[in-house]
């Protein structure tokens, strides 16, 4: 059994991870559609940045952020002794 | 240890069915250079793949309760993933959305995003925490959460309103597929797409489709490559699309800037404002411009002598003459708007849209799709099945993984299409139409016309269907018809698998949600089971039933499906998970309405012309998601808080092991 104490700290950490996922989440994708008339005059290899992000820049991102967040959580789970047999 | 032979053991079987597949396409194509017609060819697929899910289903046959709701709680990570990719993945996934951003461009793309992002919410807030919770379903949750029948209820509402019309959807899917490639007529295609189902799903449940879903993965995967990169390699000599479309992408912007002011293309912009205009003094008219319509129609026949070949065409024309003022109305409008669609020199394809009120609709719709995809009872119930909390976490990941395989692809597949319709076929004649545009204008996918008379295509003179791109794209790129063979199969595995995940979940939302949990608590397992199982074939057939009146509304209605789960459920189970203080009166306020404003506005803007800051219907749940949380946030605060076996089961959910008592499982 954890202390109530370390039980809030976790949830504290897991509080926290999730706030930084979900801005870079919302960003990548709703945000940078908002300037994605800026992004679009950039281009790389022919896909205007901005069209880029809408089509794969923005799911690219969405992986890596459940790859981080699932790796982040496997080591808090490990910190504090929760993790499943 | 025992789980990881077991992993071992489904990767041999799956390597070896994807070889055997292979190896089926291929034994095919050369059948097909010896003289196989595309119709036995049709038949093959249709029939060899069926027969494969039906296998698997037949194997995984189960009566234990553990194994027909979540296959025993043992599937892996990976193996999830495809499984849910499949799940997640329809008709409208595979044939629709290269043709919507054909059509739309840059606006196509809120999607792409919505329909990808949501596994980020769901990964973050609410998979690992169900899991964890280790029930059955949706409406189990609500009620261990939030305590009592009342919010179990509006779980089982909720996910009958969404999953049903989506169901119907892909058995209409299945229905089209079967009977454009093979010839069927649509009932009997949906007489099929049924049998294809409930092979998979009646006999071994949750079980029994996930292990079909993980072949159906693989077959709509392998389905849709081949075409992409077929098609990549004909147009730059590079066969990976999706890093090759950049060059498309130019190429159409430049071709696109030229036809903005070309004579012929304005002259034709001309004709179609002046239907346009016709249109609308028809629609103005109504009832008597539908009257005097039929009449003329009626008068020519009856002027017309028996032999006369004219005869056949105006008796058609009557046939499709619309039977009532009202569904003049609809018809005409639908007219009238792609006319001034047409009407219009198309926009630069990547652009975003400039208007205020397009990029606020395109910000709505994408965050609806994405909070509804996070939401919808069928893919959250595919989390319950990992062995682990950790495993339901990545299984997100490669759920996620595997989905964007098909979706990186997508926008390859509709600018490769488009290129080829501004390079290959705008400015040639209409005596040498290429053969896919004879074929597929036969069955009404494309049409082009000649409007003003000069011999020449014009750009505004083809107007593709969306389902068009991803259909005829192995044409295009001078594929043998296996690989067309190949894609209807991907199309119907994609529906199949849809089909089947929606079907276990309404049916376990009525046999155990509602009849066992609320009516007969006293039932055996096998009981249960077997109840499941007959609901399981009442609710298949009244999805065929539904299908096969094929309503026009249907397609919109699977889009309603988004905006009623993102402001229903979602806001429900994530509240249940990150406010300890939400208690059930704050969360059954929340969802009435959530749910009761996005329905408000989905048929008030759809019917009544309710316009609120011009949202367009199909993003209806941008009112209803944030009303829900502030009404749940309002209402729990000045209500007492929850007691505190509930508070205790929510530190239950919040830790993997070790806190309080863990959440018993069955």
């Amino acid at each position: 059994m954890l202390t109530p104490e370390q039980l809030q700290s976790y949830w504290r950490q897991n509080l926290v991870l999730m706030v930084i996922v979900l801005t870079i989440w919302f960003l990548v994708s709703l945000g940078a559609a908002m300037v994605a008339h800026s992004l679009n005059k950039i281009v790389i290899f022919g896909f205007p940045l901005g069209y880029y992000m809408g089509s794969q820049g923005s799911l690219i991102v969405f992986i890596l952020l459940i790859v981080f967040y699932s790796r982040k959580m496997d080591e808090l789970d490990e910190k504090y002794g929760v993790k499943e047999d | 240890m025992a789980q990881d032979t077991f992993v071992q053991r489904l990767r041999k079987i799956y390597a070896i069915y994807t070889g055997a597949f292979v190896a089926f396409v291929i034994i095919l194509g050369i059948a097909e250079r010896f003289g196989l017609s595309p119709t036995y060819i049709g038949y093959a697929f249709l029939f060899g793949t069926i027969a494969v899910y039906a296998v698997i289903g037949i194997i995984s046959r189960t009566g234990q309760v553990a194994e027909y709701y979540v296959a025993g709680r043992r599937v892996p990570a990976v193996f999830n993933g495809m499984a849910t990719a499949a799940d997640w993945m329809s008709a409208a996934s595979f044939i629709g959305m290269a043709g919507a951003l054909y059509l739309q461009g840059y606006d196509g793309l809120a999607f792409i995003m919505g329909w990808t992002g949501g596994y980020v919410l769901l990964a973050v807030l609410i998979a690992p925490y169900l899991r964890k919770f280790g029930k059955y379903t949706i409406p189990d949750f609500l009620d261990a959460r939030y305590g009592g029948k009342f919010p179990r209820a509006i779980g089982i509402i909720a996910t009958m309103l969404v999953s049903f019309t989506y169901l119907v959807a892909q058995i209409t899917g299945v229905g089209i597929i079967t009977s454009r490639f093979l010839g069927l007529p649509f009932e009997l295609g949906v007489f099929f797409g049924l049998v294809g189902i409930l092979v998979c799903s009646f006999l071994g449940g949750m079980r029994a489709v996930t292990w079909t879903q993980v072949a159906q993965y693989i077959v709509l995967i392998i389905a849709y490559m081949i075409p992409a990169i077929a098609i990549s390699y004909k147009h730059t000599g590079i066969p990976i699309p999706q890093l090759m479309y950049g060059q498309a992408l130019q190429n159409i912007e430049q071709k696109q800037a030229q036809l903005k002011d070309d004579p012929k293309e304005v002259e034709v912009r001309e004709i179609w404002k002046k239907r346009a205009q016709e249109l609308d003094a028809k629609i103005k008219g109504l009832p008597a411009t539908w009257e005097q319509g039929k009449r003329e129609l009626e008068e020519k026949l009856a002027s017309l002598s028996p032999g006369d070949p004219e005869r056949a065409k105006v008796e058609k024309a009557l046939k499709d003459y619309p039977k009532s003022p009202e569904e003049a109305k609809e018809k005409w409008t639908a007219a009238k708007k792609q006319a001034e669609a047409m009407a219009r020199p198309p926009k630069p394809y990547t652009q975003p849209p400039v208007k205020t009120v397009d990029l606020i609709n395109f910000l709505a719709l994408t965050l609806c799709l994405m909070v509804g995809t996070a939401g919808l009872p069928h893919v959250i119930m595919r989390f319950y099945t990992t062995p682990t909390v950790r495993e339901a976490r990545t299984s997100a990941g490669w759920a996620l993984f595997f989905i964007c395989l098909l979706y990186f692809t997508a926008p390859a597949y509709a600018a490769f299409a488009r290129n080829e319709v501004l390079t290959n076929l705008v400015g040639t004649t209409f005596a040498q139409l290429p053969e896919w545009v004879k074929k597929w204008a036969g069955v009404g996918l494309v049409r082009i016309q000649d409007l003003n008379g000069d011999g020449i295509i014009q750009f505004a003179e083809i107007i593709l269907h969306a389902d068009a791109i991803v259909l005829a794209t192995p044409e295009i790129a001078g594929l043998p018809y296996v690989i067309a063979g190949l894609v209807a199969a991907g199309g119907l595995a994609a529906a199949l698998s849809t089909a089947d995940g929606l079907l276990i979940t309404i049916s376990n939302a009525i046999a155990h949600d509602l009849y066992y949990k609320m009516i007969n608590p006293n039932l055996a397992p096998s009981t249960r089971v077997k109840i499941g199982k007959s609901l399981l074939l009442v609710v298949a057939l009244l999805g065929a039933w539904v299908a096969s009146y094929k309503l026009a509304i249907i397609v919109e209605l699977v889009a309603w499906a988004f905006s009623m789960a993102a402001a229903s459920l979602f806001p429900a189970l994530v509240l249940g998970v990150w406010d300890k203080r939400m208690n059930k009166q704050g969360a059954i306020a929340g969802m009435i309405v959530g749910l009761g404003i996005t329905l408000f506005y989905l048929v008030g803007s759809r019917f009544y012309g309710l316009d609120w800051f011009g949202i367009k219907t199909i993003a209806s749940g941008i009112f209803g998601l944030p009303a829900n949380f502030i009404v749940a946030f309002i209402v729990s605060r000045l209500t007492p808080p929850p007691p505190r076996e509930i508070q205790e089961f929510v530190d239950s959910v919040r830790y993997p092991k070790g806190a309080v008592k863990a959440g018993a499982e069955e």
